[in-house]
């Protein structure tokens, strides 16, 4: 929408709308994604999927699958390679986990986990040789919803428990490296009698945690509290949906796997797919030129992919696995939904002082996710309660893998606070603008529990700046006072305080500048089209005064000599590669200046970069960059890459090596200081009309404002700030999971079961967003990620203007569908079920 | 413009339903339209299973008349991307509820996963790659796409273009409001709408301008 402004001053192109060069073979249909590569011979696979939620494979009888025509091989769980310990980049050992996902499975533990998968000269053909396959099968006990399994005598979803705790990590022995994470444990947990009983009477119990910390003195909170408002809240699951399913295609040529897949990082998947074949990295090659979507679901693309690979190996062709959109809801991730409690003590003027948050997580069978903890660190940060201790059960399920979904955990956590807030305002007679920005954060706020009496604290926080900016855009104290009830309509206006993480560090950078006076920047990151995988290299043209056009991006294969670079994942993008394209282009800078000197006199200090060159500083004798480029190579060593930096990844070093020589080098690890752990905000606005006769209610307009330091490429920025509100928005107005609980089968596997709202269910004529425009001040360009806190802000603050229209007391979980308000406008009483997940 | 079809009318003419009626006159499983059969690989190194008998057919596709063997209960999308290396028509759901794949069939979108392919002989098929023009000067609607970097992932993309390429030409100056009631049997995962449609909309004023 034209209304939406950036306005960082003193940049040449950041803070610039440009077009990103990917776009030309986006729309002219050249781009190809996984399922769009075709390799000579290739075969197809379909997979067998488990029929059960919890069972284990007795038998397999293939005779006549493997007697057909056409057939090549079956793959079975006991093919793939055990689970290995592996040792990370930095030293650490990590432990094999028998409890890991493997792309196959004897024991299934959700319905539609796949068991086996068959190659075949086309898919067709695979397909038929499926349904010959006969299995015999030993049912096991299931759980598809975590309510059922706490309960005394509750089923386990896995033969050995139902929930996971983590062990506390061991102390490091004197002189050794810290060992890695230790692996989480499964336990066996039920409620008490009396807990049970707190349950039937529809409360959700504060049972004996598994994990759980906190900070300050909850108890003294409380003494000093004027009001206490005790409500739970349950978040739906919700399957990410990615437009491309993980579909992947492989083959072998001289011992090196090359995979074609779906990644949100195509230099960490090479490590990942090493690590789950056992095989060395080096043997890797992953293309991933663009990926249909992520959302979190494809951080280093799927365990999935190793069936093509596995069958491609044993057959010796190339092989394709088409995931069929039924396939993708089994497999393809999803966020874990939350039962959660709040009690929260606020003084008479709104601050909170005490919160006791509670959290049981529907974790599916692998795990543990997550999201259980980053609920209770997001709520801490976002309403900074004086005191706090925060307890969760992550629960297993025999439902499908959850995995991080766009502000995972945060999502929820906020979902689930943001209606005891709405409370709170009401009890106390405070406006609801009022009463975040009394809680907000600032500055370097703390985040999390305490360990040793000590709290991290993020980089920075300018909420109270983000709500003052987007009250006056929603013109909120105006249309406080506007009617709520119109006839059979209802109107209410509601705001939500969202926040997360927003960055990484330590990833590195990789360029050369050509004799052709180009510079040639190397991303190892996805191109899910958020675009930071561009955006974050126009720091370099920034910082070497070049045009833009002047710049060439290589990405998505990784034979064409990409650096370690973060997964765009997480919003960890714009932070972490603005700072490693800075710290490359430094490198590069003074690897200019030290070749004009030796070639013009005088010391490096003598020269500057800009417009191309490298001039005595002053104006005066210099070289192009072309000119530079051509010097490097002359001079080797350092200059054109064949003497390795030591500090960059082992990835980078092997890159490095590969385009040595050719130009002038730039490569460099993001080594720059941080105070504090890198987190963005939004204060999201929203007004809705219900109708009261149907219950059908829209949303009427929205008001976004972020605080993300400096916005890189405010379109890219727009597109983030209205898609992940608009993920948001489908956690409140539709999308859930259901199940069949008496089979443990889900109902809801299809866009149209579960849809991601249309362009008709948003309000795409009258969305805003704006950002406050203060840079980060931890980092060089001041940038931080933006995919994450849009989503929570955009659930709560919908969720919250039904309350403003409806009154308290309507619902008491999300998605609020129509059912529920009808149900509770005919009754007075709350128009859900408080507890059962998955209806 | 004369020869131009009411979508509404043409939409009611082909529907899923006639799409799986279709297949069962054709004697065949209707999922097995959905699935793969390289004809190539296939005939070199098997015999043919009963159900998958192959017919040469011709198709105008972007112009072009295009020869090419079809099973009796091939989709489009699985003609396009398997068998003409069309791949920028995407499969998002291959059951009529994303629009990823759709195409224009005598200037009116369809979802192609749910055509089938020897039910468009005769007709003039164009997908993604038909729109530009030989010289690689891009189709007015791509051009507004780039021009305000619409779209995200993109893998929708395709899908969008061709429905708002139809759409513009039956209301070749639509509003805001219109435009996204004529593209919303498309889903877009990124939720990139805001940007779609502003993009869209120029691609609408470059065609006005063209």
């Amino acid at each position: 929408m034209p209304t939406n402004k950036v306005n960082i001053p003193n940049y040449r192109l950041l803070g610039k709308n440009y077009t990103t060069p990917d776009m030309v073979a986006k729309v002219t249909g050249k781009s190809k994604y996984a399922e769009d590569f075709r390799a000579e011979g290739m075969l197809f696979c379909k997979l067998l999927l488990s029929p059960l939620p919890h069972g284990r494979v007795k038998r397999i009888d293939a005779s006549a699958a493997l007697a057909m025509p056409g057939v090549k091989a079956i793959l079975t769980a006991d093919e793939l390679p055990p689970p290995a310990p592996f040792i990370t980049d930095d030293g650490v050992m990590i432990p094999a986990d028998p409890r890991a996902e493997r792309g196959l499975t004897n024991e299934p533990l959700y319905q539609g986990e796949p068991v086996l998968a068959v190659a075949a000269v086309d898919e067709l053909t695979a397909a038929e040789a499926i349904e010959k396959i006969q299995i015999d099968w030993e049912r096991l006990p299931f759980a598809v919803d975590p309510m059922v399994t706490l309960k005394p005598g509750g089923p386990n979803a896995r033969t050995d428990g139902n929930v996971w705790v983590v062990p506390p990590p061991a102390p490091p022995k004197p002189g050794e490296k810290p060992a890695g994470p230790p692996l989480p444990q499964v336990q066996d947990f039920k409620w008490t009698d009396a807990e049970y009983a707190e349950f039937k009477q529809g409360k959700l119990p504060m049972s004996k945690p598994s994990m759980e910390w906190s900070y300050g003195d909850i108890e003294a909170g409380f003494k000093k509290a004027d009001l206490v408002v005790d409500e739970a809240f349950v978040t739906p699951n919700t399957s990410h949906q990615c437009m491309e399913t993980r579909t992947a295609m492989a083959y072998w040529q001289n011992g090196k796997v090359f995979v074609h897949c779906s990644t949100q990082s195509t230099a960490q998947t090479v490590p990942a797919i090493a690590r789950w074949l056992s095989i060395d990295q080096t043997n890797v090659v992953v293309i991933s030129e663009y990926t249909g979507g992520g959302f979190g679901s494809k951080v280093t693309s799927g365990i999935s992919l190793t069936i093509p690979v596995l069958l491609s190996k044993k057959v010796n062709a190339p092989v394709m696995m088409r995931v069929s959109r039924e396939e993708e809801h089994y497999i393809g991730r999803a966020r874990p939904g939350f039962h959660g409690r709040m009690k929260a003590g606020f003084t008479k003027d709104g601050r909170l002082v005490a919160l006791d948050m509670f959290v049981v997580t529907d974790g599916g069978p692998y795990g543990p996710q997550g999201d259980a903890n980053s609920s209770g660190r997001i709520v801490s940060l976002c309403y900074t309660p004086e005191n706090m201790r925060w307890r969760g059960v992550n629960v297993i399920t025999n439902t499908p893998p959850r995995g991080a979904q766009s502000q995972p955990g945060g999502a929820q956590g906020v979902m689930i606070m943001e209606p005891v807030m709405n409370k709170a305002a009401n009890k106390l007679g405070l406006d609801q603008v009022a009463i975040r920005r009394i809680n907000a954060p600032a500055g370097k706020a703390g985040i999390g529990g305490a360990i040793k009496g000590k709290r991290d604290h993020v980089t920075s926080a300018f909420v109270q700046e983000a709500l003052d900016k987007g009250a006056e855009l929603f013109r909120w104290n105006e249309r406080k006072s506007q009617v709520k009830k119109s006839g059979t309509k209802a109107r209410g206006i509601g705001v939500a305080v969202s926040a997360y993480s927003a960055g990484s560090i330590g990833f590195d950078g990789l360029f050369v500048i050509k004799p052709d006076g180009k510079i040639y920047i190397q991303s190892g990151v996805g191109n899910l089209g958020t675009e930071s995988m561009i955006d974050s290299h126009r720091v370099v043209a920034e910082v070497l005064g070049v045009p833009w056009e002047q710049c060439v991006v290589t990405w998505g294969n990784t034979a064409k000599h990409l650096p370690w670079t973060c997964p765009s994942g997480g919003s960890q993008t714009i932070h972490a590669m603005t700072r490693a394209a800075h710290a490359t282009a430094m490198d590069a800078k003074q690897k200019l200046q030290e070749i004009a000197a030796m070639d013009l006199g005088g010391t490096p200090a003598d020269y500057e970069v800009g417009g191309g060159r490298v001039f005595r500083k002053g104006g005066g004798a210099g070289l192009t960059f072309a000119q530079a480029a051509q010097r490097a190579i002359k001079l080797g060593g350092k200059y054109d890459g064949h003497e390795v930096p030591e500090t960059v990844s082992r990835m980078t070093k092997a890159s490095v090596t590969g385009l040595a020589g050719q130009g002038l080098l730039a490569a460099a690890k993001d080594k720059y200081k941080r105070d504090g752990i890198t987190n963005s905000y939004v204060a999201g606005f929203a007004e809705v009309e219900v109708d009261l006769e149907t219950g059908e209610y829209r949303i009427v307009d929205y008001v976004g404002v972020a605080d993300v330091g400096t916005v890189i490429h405010p379109r890219a920025f727009g597109g983030q700030m209205f898609g992940r509100t608009s993920l948001g928005w489908g956690h409140a107005l539709a999308q859930k999971w259901v199940y069949d609980q008496h089979y443990g089968a889900p109902l809801a596997k299809r866009f149209y079961n579960s849809k991601p709202p249309t362009i008709l269910d948003v309000p795409v004529n009258n969305f805003k967003w704006a950002a406050v425009d203060i840079p980060d001040p931890e980092t060089p360009v001041g940038a931080r990620g933006i995919g994450e806190p849009p989503v929570g802000a955009g659930a709560s603050a919908v969720l919250n203007a039904l309350v403003d229209a409806l009154g308290e007391n309507i619902f008491r979980r999300a998605p609020v569908t129509l059912d529920i308000i009808l149900t509770a406008l005919e009754t007075g009483k709350p128009g859900d079920d408080p507890l059962t997940a998955h209806i | 413009m004369a020869d131009m079809k009411n979508p509404e009318e043409t939409t009611k003419t082909l529907s899923r339903r006639d799409l799986i009626k279709g297949v069962i006159a054709a004697g065949a499983v209707s999922s097995a339209g959905y699935l793969f059969r390289s004809s190539g690989v296939r005939a070199a190194q098997t015999q043919s299973a009963a159900g998958s008998v192959e017919r040469l057919v011709t198709l105008n596709i972007n112009g072009q008349q295009r020869p090419v063997d079809v099973m009796k209960q091939e989709t489009l999308a699985m003609t396009l991307r398997y068998k003409l290396g069309l791949t920028g028509t995407k499969l998002g759901c291959d059951r009529s509820e994303c629009g990823a794949c759709t195409v224009l069939i005598d200037d009116v979108p369809h979802y192609s996963c749910s055509v089938l392919t020897h039910s468009v002989r005769g007709k003039k098929v164009v997908s993604i790659e038909g729109l530009a023009s030989a010289d690689g000067k891009l189709h007015p609607v791509q051009q507004g796409v780039v021009d305000e970097q619409g779209f995200q992932c993109a893998f929708c993309m395709s899908g969008f273009i061709m429905s708002a390429v139809g759409f513009l030409k039956v209301n070749p100056k639509p509003t805001r409001t219109e435009l996204a009631h004529g593209i919303s049997g498309n889903l877009c995962r990124c939720q990139d709408y805001d940007k779609i449609l502003t993009a869209l909309l120029k691609g609408a004023e470059n065609m006005r301008r063209a």
